[in-house]
């Protein structure tokens, strides 16, 4: 008895560090950004409670107002269009090409660089004066226009390219990998039975990348909240206020503003708008696993 | 007559490599056709091609008297039943076999009738709205068998479709495939390397070995006259025993002789040519206990009870042969045994392995 009790205190031992780690560090710094969140802290964090101050403030600021609506713009079209095109690079791939773990290398090689490169790269190339549209311009297309960064409209689409340029490798590896899990047979039956390429892939394959396509779309939506390097690398968050997005609004009024109290309310926001979106997802899931083990 | 498939000089490569040469066959309508093989004889490449699914280098396929050598698959009126089912996974039994239908473009009224009498046919009627996952093997078989069904073709090829399932489902699949066959009447061309499907299904075997079909008949004249000695290795189980001998001249016949083994050929069913040769007898065809006739002595090495009959193995002149007894036996290890051949049932193959 005494021997089993040591025994399972063992692996307790063993992962003790971890948990401290995560109880301070994580959750520590939760607490500690939570309420800071209702202190009127600007450069050092104070012990002067204000209530809900800072949130009214956060939730006038139009500022903010326009971060949030960008993140659900960018985070949309970010998703949408890495999902798409991945999925469309995976299946292009799946067809048995010449040349592929090339093409996979190259596809997937964007997902390899920091967003500050990224952002780089298309900053340049999106510039009117060196870029794509200085080039084609100079074949003779004098009409073109590829100018997404300078308008106010159009500026959020630049970043969103960018995002899909460097997200899509990821999707296409993971759908690949999934794809490539899909019994041949299943091919041959649809040959059979006539079903075109794209139906197969769309009615067949598609379905059966549940798993995949979960575990991709939480990867690309952390890091859809996390955007902040790939914006201040692009625009900065201009022109004007046109792609500021909500982390960078922290990043901002945490180091430059000066302004803790604020950017940590924004910080809980951010948190909350998190816990909204994934928690039905989570709930989901477990109530599927726990019918599957019998216990509902 | 004409013939509903027929395959003619066919010929597959991939790259240099040439699986299959030469092949041609002739299937009439209604035929049950089996191709039966070891693996990587060729069988299911075979099959392949007629189903368009494989390229093909050389040659002509027919169906129905119309060159489908360069259709599509599913413009050759065909159907096909796989080894691993090949369901779709996320759709429901009723959406798997209308699946094909609908893109095809038929009416709704038209794609539930037939999905219903495929169900009904094949008992699977209450399981219509699962999917694939919560059926049984042998339900997810006949769901696969459903789906080329409802094509409403004249020919249907299965590739291995008992393969994956337990013996005990095996066996009743096969009796309905059989019974689905007689109620149908279509052709059908069913690849197994199960001697046993083979035997209780066809109406013709073909049995391949590197990709060259090494006999073309019903199962009891490839049973009872294997064309080689192949055939008379691969079919039959216990398998039969060979024994190896000379064919010598005597008088107006010929005798085989081999050790103390000294054999009249007069009743034999064929023509026995003088020379090195081998002689295939099947279990079955052993008498125990022979009278004054030409037999082969040896000693019980092990018994086999199977309940319905009983495979004693005994060695002959340091070779181990088997012979199949109806019921029970007396028999015990070390026993001495004394078996006579029947040669009239017996078969001999020359030295490049023919029957003679």
């Amino acid at each position: 008895m005494k021997h089993r009790i040591k025994r399972s205190l063992m692996p307790f031992g063993a992962l003790l560090p971890t948990w401290l780690a995560v109880v301070l560090v994580y959750i520590g710094a939760m607490v500690w950004t939570l309420r800071l969140s209702f202190t009127n802290s600007r450069i050092f964090p104070t012990d002067h409670y204000v209530g809900f101050a800072q949130y009214e403030k956060l939730l006038s600021s139009s500022k903010w107002m326009a971060a949030a609506g960008n993140l659900v713009v960018f985070g949309v079209l970010y998703i949408a269009g890495c999902l798409v095109i991945g999925f469309l690079l995976a299946a292009a791939l799946d067809r048995q090409v010449r040349f592929e773990s090339l093409f996979r290398t190259i596809f997937l090689y964007p997902y390899a660089m920091s967003f500050v490169v990224t952002g780089l790269i298309w900053q340049w190339l999106m510039n009117p004066l060196l870029g794509v549209q200085a080039s084609v311009q100079a074949w003779g297309w004098s009409g073109f226009s590829f100018d997404l960064l300078s308008s106010r409209e159009l500026a959020i689409y630049g970043v969103v390219i960018a995002g899909v340029w460097q997200g899509a490798g990821l999707v296409m590896v993971m759908m690949l990998a999934g794809m490539r899990g899909i019994d041949t047979e299943q091919w041959r039956a649809a040959r059979i039975d006539g079903i075109p390429v794209w139906r197969t892939y769309v009615s067949v394959v598609l379905p059966q990348l549940g798993p995949a396509l979960a575990a991709v779309s939480t990867i690309l939506t952390m890091g859809v909240i996390k955007t902040y390097d790939l914006v201040v690398a692009i625009t900065n968050g201009g022109p004007g206020t046109a792609t500021e997005v909500p982390a960078k609004f922290i990043m901002d009024n945490l180091f430059q503003r000066q302004n803790l109290g604020l950017a940590t309310a924004a910080a809980v926001m951010l948190l909350m708008s998190v816990l909204i979106v994934v928690a039905p997802f989570r709930f989901v899931s477990s109530m599927r696993a726990r019918r599957k083990a019998g216990v509902l | 007559m004409q013939s509903a498939v027929s395959v003619k000089d066919l010929k597959i490569a991939y790259g240099s490599t040439v699986v299959l040469q030469n092949i041609n066959l002739e299937i009439a309508p209604r035929e049950f056709l089996v191709l039966l093989g070891a693996s990587g004889c060729g069988k299911s490449t075979l099959l392949n091609a007629i189903a368009g699914l494989t390229d093909i280098a050389d040659g002509e396929v027919w169906i129905e008297g119309r060159n489908v050598t360069w259709a599509e698959p599913k413009d050759r009126g065909i159907g096909m039943v796989f080894q691993s089912y090949a369901l779709y996974p996320r759709m429901s039994v009723r959406k798997n076999l209308g699946f094909g239908l609908r893109v095809a473009g038929l009416p709704k009224a038209e794609i539930a009738a037939r999905a219903n009498r495929a169900a009904e046919m094949l008992h699977l009627t209450p399981l219509l709205d699962r999917r694939p996952a919560e059926l049984s093997g042998g339900q997810r078989q006949r769901v696969a068998i459903g789906r080329a069904l409802v094509r409403q073709v004249d020919v249907f090829l299965f590739d291995e479709p008992l393969s994956n399932l337990d013996a005990k489902l095996r066996n009743e699949l096969r009796v309905e495939i059989k019974k689905l066959h007689q109620d149908l009447g279509n052709t059908m061309i069913y690849v197994t390397h199960d001697q046993v499907e083979a035997m209780t299904l066809a109406d013709r075997i073909a049995i391949m070995k590197d990709g060259v079909i090494q006999q073309l008949a019903a199962p009891a004249e490839i049973y009872h006259r294997p064309a080689n000695l192949f055939v008379a290795g691969f079919i039959g189980a216990p398998a039969m025993n060979f024994i190896e001998g000379q064919i010598v001249a005597r008088g107006a016949g010929h005798a085989f002789v081999a050790g103390g083994l000294d054999l009249d050929l007069a009743g034999y069913q064929g023509a026995p040519l003088p020379g090195p040769a081998t002689l295939g007898f099947r279990p079955e065809h052993l008498m125990p206990e022979a009278g004054g006739g030409p037999a082969i002595e040896g000693t019980v090495s092990v018994v086999e009870p199977m309940g319905a009959d009983t495979v004693v193995w005994f060695s002959h002149e340091g070779q181990s042969h088997s012979l199949r007894l109806m019921g029970d036996t007396g028999l015990r290890p070390r026993d001495p045994l004394r078996a006579g051949i029947d040669i009239t049932r017996a078969n001999l193959f020359g030295a490049d392995g023919t029957r003679l």
